[in-house]
């Protein structure tokens, strides 16, 4: 139990320390970063090589941006296996309803109740 | 006729009034905090948006700057402000008010020194009584537009410059005695060395710093050493090191007389970085501080040179490098009283 | 450095190394630290609800996926709202902006921005300025993805 935890924790911020250094080393915006992790996720997914990382650390794959491309990808690569094209093309988004529909609706009633404050 | 390409000097020197600052209320806890003849509470002044109060900021600057130089809305020539938001809202809906005619003009951060220039070129050509020059920035205004969200969490790069929330103004007139007054103006050309990253805005504007200096040594006969003061926008850190650096190639040494307005404002202020930027930095650095100093005739001659980084969000995305811009003008004590 | 020649590639490298020179770096080795241990935590934290999930919730794998995602999203999306999300991005760096959270962040952080724009051309619109590439790439990835997996298939037999 513990164990696990552990290994989220270390998978998960080794993710992000990833992150860190292309924002450090490159002059990458934060929206090119985010991109650059889900197409990672896709491609690492697709190759089979995310999965394994998936059933090793759990959230610690799952919860960054590249476990959203994990999750798009296996998604159409099912439906492609279920549908054929017509799968390859909606399985990615509908394996990754939830969470999209999620971030759209908290996100704009969070912009609409709240207002954008200057940080001292 | 004038022999050089940049400097004039005016043919009858032009005072300057009045002027006042109007700061927000993180530069009012810098270090010149207590110069700026006002400090907003809050950076909202009780408006609907941010832009709404970036207006008001300049409106209160131009009501105290009149006010000063004793002069009425009814008897200014020529409005000439600009500021740094798309089509320059924030001069165009302000000159809504002032009823005055209205030049607006677009030099990024370089527009305090613009404004004074050619308000100075104006009226010493014998055009029009008294000039009004205004400009202002908004840190929240400023950073939606070239930059990233309030509320998204990221990290600032260590070059990076904060946008000063403050508006400056300044009226200027032909009839003056003891007062401030611009004598010379060199007039800038845009120098681009290739910078593009839109963080490292004092990188991008020191080239063009110091070409206008270099030009401005070369043409008029100053030395440095007849100066107080020389004055730059808002270099910061990186980019007062770099003008340094440059002028240096050229061996032109300002020493202890280079001021930077970005740099000064933010002293010892945590989470800006490399200093203050916007056309509010200079602005309200020069109304609020040097001026009011000259007057009290702690200073005798300054050069003002303002620099601007002429970016926009769509040519950073085309990944053009970016442009810079230099302004300057010498101001001198006015007569002994 | 002559800058009547703006436009000579060799003057624009001198002057690019003379900027590199004299721009500070980050202190990327801290920033990493950091990254670290606040991504960990939000991994952490995803893990937990997964569990919940899965545990007295009673909810198969794929169904506990889609509810940590929906938990990590709604806090993201809050912490953004009430103002706290970017302090803790401008400590974390990446650490806070890869997690989903962070995707939910720069959501909401452009949308917020806008809401004086209006609901529907200002906050409908600016929601997806930032996520919406995320969305585009993603999608047309997983598409590609489905398309190998199909010629696999075939190939395959």
């Amino acid at each position: 139990m513990l164990m696990d935890y552990l290994i989220t924790f270390g998978v998960g911020g080794l993710i992000c320390v990833v992150g860190q250094i292309l924002i450090d080393k490159t002059s990458m915006t934060p929206a090119r970063i985010l991109v650059v992790f889900v197409t990672a996720g896709v491609v690492l997914s697709t190759l089979g090589l995310y999965e394994p990382l998936v059933e090793f650390a759990g959230a610690g794959a799952t919860i960054p941006l590249t476990g959203f491309g994990h999750t798009l990808a296996q998604g159409a690569i099912e439906g492609a296996r279920e549908h054929g094209l017509l799968g390859a093309l909606f399985g990615g988004l509908n394996a990754a309803a939830a969470g999209i529909s999620a971030a759209v609706i908290f996100g704009y009633l969070n912009a609409v109740i709240f207002s954008a404050r200057t940080k001292p | 006729m004038q022999k050089t390409r940049h400097v004039y000097e005016l043919l009858r020197p032009v005072y300057i009034l009045g002027e006042a600052a109007v700061a927000g209320p993180k530069e009012g806890e810098g270090p010149l905090g207590s110069c700026f003849q006002m400090v907003t509470v809050d950076d909202m002044l009780q408006q609907k948006s941010y832009e709404k109060a970036e207006c008001i900021m300049m409106e209160r600057a131009i009501d105290l700057a009149l006010a000063e130089a004793v002069v009425s809305n009814e008897e200014v020539s020529f409005m000439l402000a600009g500021d740094l938001l798309n089509q320059i809202i924030t001069a165009n809906f302000t000159a809504r008010f002032t009823k005055i005619p209205f030049l607006g003009l677009y030099g990024a951060c370089s527009t305090m020194a613009e404004t004074l220039l050619l308000g100075s070129l104006l009226l010493s050509g014998g055009y029009g009584r008294y000039a009004l020059c205004a400009t202002s920035s908004h840190f929240s205004t400023a950073e939606r537009q070239y930059r990233q969200p309030l509320e998204m969490g990221i990290q600032r790069p260590p070059f990076s410059q904060w946008t000063v929330t403050a508006a400056g103004a300044a009226v200027l007139g032909v009839q003056g005695t003891h007062q401030p007054r611009v004598t010379h103006v060199c007039v800038g050309e845009v120098i681009d060395l290739g910078i593009t990253d839109p963080n490292n805005m004092g990188a991008a504007m020191a080239p063009a710093a110091a070409h206008t200096l270099l030009t401005f040594f070369t043409e008029s006969g100053f030395r440095p050493e007849d100066f107080d003061y020389i004055i730059t926008g808002d270099l910061g850190t990186v980019g007062s090191d770099l003008l340094r650096q440059l002028l240096q190639e050229h061996s032109l040494e300002l020493g202890q007389r280079h001021f930077d307005c970005g740099v000064e404002i933010f002293r010892g202020v945590e989470g800006t970085h490399a200093g203050g930027s916007g056309c509010g930095c200079s602005a309200s650095v020069l109304n609020g501080y040097f001026l009011p100093r000259m007057a009290r005739r702690e200073i005798h001659r300054l050069l003002f040179a303002a620099t601007g980084a002429l970016l926009s969000p769509t040519t950073t995305l085309q990944k053009e490098s970016i442009p810079g811009i230099c302004q300057a003008v010498v101001i001198e004590e006015g007569a002994a009283c | 450095m002559d800058f009547r020649q703006d436009t000579d590639k060799r003057n624009q490298a001198a002057y690019a190394a003379m900027v590199k020179q004299a721009s500070p770096n980050s202190p990327i080795l801290l920033n990493c630290l950091k990254a670290f241990l606040v991504g960990g935590i939000i991994c952490c934290i995803g893990q937990f609800i997964g569990q919940l999930a899965r545990g007295p919730l009673e909810m198969d794998a794929k169904l506990a996926g889609s509810f940590t995602s929906v938990v990590m999203v709604f806090i993201g999306a809050t912490l953004t709202g009430v103002g706290i999300y970017d302090r803790i991005g401008t400590w974390a760096g990446a650490g806070s902006a890869v997690p989903i959270t962070g995707f939910a962040n720069s959501m909401v952080s452009p949308a917020i921005e806008f809401n004086r724009e209006g609901l529907i051309l200002g906050t409908g619109a600016k929601i997806f300025t930032i996520a919406g590439p995320v969305i585009t790439c993603g999608v047309t990835a997983s598409l590609v993805a489905g398309i190998i997996e199909l010629i696999r298939m075939r190939l395959g037999g």
